[in-house]
């Protein structure tokens, strides 16, 4: 007796899985795309770089520096 | 029988199936004039940011649509033009549907306030919260004016898309509104008026079957002589011009003479001629969105050359 392991259900349960799987990488794709885009907007890269927490001691404006 | 195979008893739905529920048709209408509304604003979006809030508006009337098939379900399945869609034909159970529907709207209202802006994703709030609400639950099975106020959710779409780019309500987009909440009317009775419609049997209030033929073909000149002055200012604004103008009265006096044509017939010459009339200016009536919304979008192109606008 030969076992079908392969069913017309199995193929639309496939397609299925593709679909969500490629709906959850276009998500991805969007999330990281606008985080580049936001970032990037921001112009002055010291901007963000002061919300890293930790300490930057770069980013303490220095005495007499503007002058 | 020398084989086994998994029972087929119950159905499994597809990713079309799915798809279905989102009504694709209605999404492109929404995403054309999403886009126009966008694209016609003084302030300029990026591409990226541009591509995810149209995505986003696209995704919100499509979860409005499944929400609409959720409750509507009862009505479709008494209904021939609708009978196929995935739930009255067994394909998507009515929870799963909802379940898709509010999951949808939820990310893309989130999406969008966190790509663009909190007024465009408030006005897509209520976009889907107007469709699903008080055009599906409450005003469809209500009143034969239920398209009237119910049109207002297909007329989002470009305000949400210029709320992106300036986050802000202004005369341009109030118009943008204006002009496919008053085209909807007249577009949809033009339609009711040849289609042999099962709205009856389904119990909902349809102009053409409550009020009668004579009745919906005054309704029709009617919405039409009001969306005359709204199609016709909005090319006095700052996204209009001298092409839209142009445009615009042509396609103002094409449809007007087409809602006279259809106001001065009867039921008998409507037989004679199977309908020749009212399916034309049904056809019109796609031309003149379509062609309003594309001269909007020309003259936001002749403007970055310095030619379009006053």
């Amino acid at each position: 007796m030969a076992m079908r392991v392969e069913h017309e259900l199995h193929e639309r349960r496939k397609g299925r899985n593709y679909g969500l799987g490629l709906i959850l990488a276009g998500f991805i794709a969007i999330i990281f795309g606008l985080t580049v885009v936001k970032v990037l907007q921001l112009g002055d890269a010291a901007q963000f770089e002061k919300f890293d927490h930790v300490a930057r001691p770069q980013l303490i404006p220095q005495e007499g520096a503007g002058e | 029988m020398s084989d086994i195979s998994a029972s087929d008893s119950t159905y499994e739905a597809s990713m079309g199936d799915y798809f279905a529920l989102l009504k694709p048709r209605v999404m492109s209408l929404v995403v054309f004039t999403a886009l126009v509304g966008l694209l016609v604003s003084p302030v300029p979006v990026h591409p990226f940011i541009g591509f995810v809030a149209i995505l986003c508006i696209a995704v919100g009337a499509g979860a409005s649509g499944a929400l609409n098939m959720w409750w509507d379900a009862d009505i479709d399945a008494r209904m021939k033009r609708t009978a196929g869609r995935p739930i009255p034909s067994g394909r998507v159970e009515p929870g799963e549907a909802l379940g898709i529907g509010l999951a949808l709207a939820g990310f893309s209202i989130v999406l969008l306030a966190l790509a663009t802006n909190f007024l465009a994703a408030f006005l897509l709030a209520f976009t889907i919260f107007f469709y699903a609400v008080i055009y599906s639950m409450w005003l469809k099975r209500a009143t034969p004016q239920n398209i009237v106020i119910g049109g207002a959710a297909g007329a989002f779409p470009p305000m949400i898309g210029w709320a992106v780019a300036t986050g802000s309500v202004s005369i341009e987009s109030v118009l943008m509104f204006a002009l496919i909440f008053m085209w909807t009317p007249p577009h949809f009775w033009a339609l009711a008026l040849f289609v042999k419609s099962d709205y009856g049997n389904a119990g909902v209030p349809m102009l053409t079957e409550t009020h009668g033929r004579d009745a919906t073909r005054k309704h029709v000149i009617i919405y039409t002589l009001l969306l005359v002055p709204v199609a016709l200012g909005l090319g006095f604004t700052s996204i209009g011009g001298p092409f839209y103008l142009a445009v615009a009265i042509f396609m103002n006096a094409w449809f007007l003479k087409g809602a006279f044509d259809i106001w001065r017939r009867d039921d008998a010459a409507c037989e004679a001629d199977k309908h020749r009339v009212e399916i034309k200016v049904f056809k019109v009536s796609l031309y003149y969105l379509f062609a309003h919304f594309g001269a909007l979008l020309v003259e936001a192109a002749l403007r970055l050359y310095g030619v379009g606008g006053w």
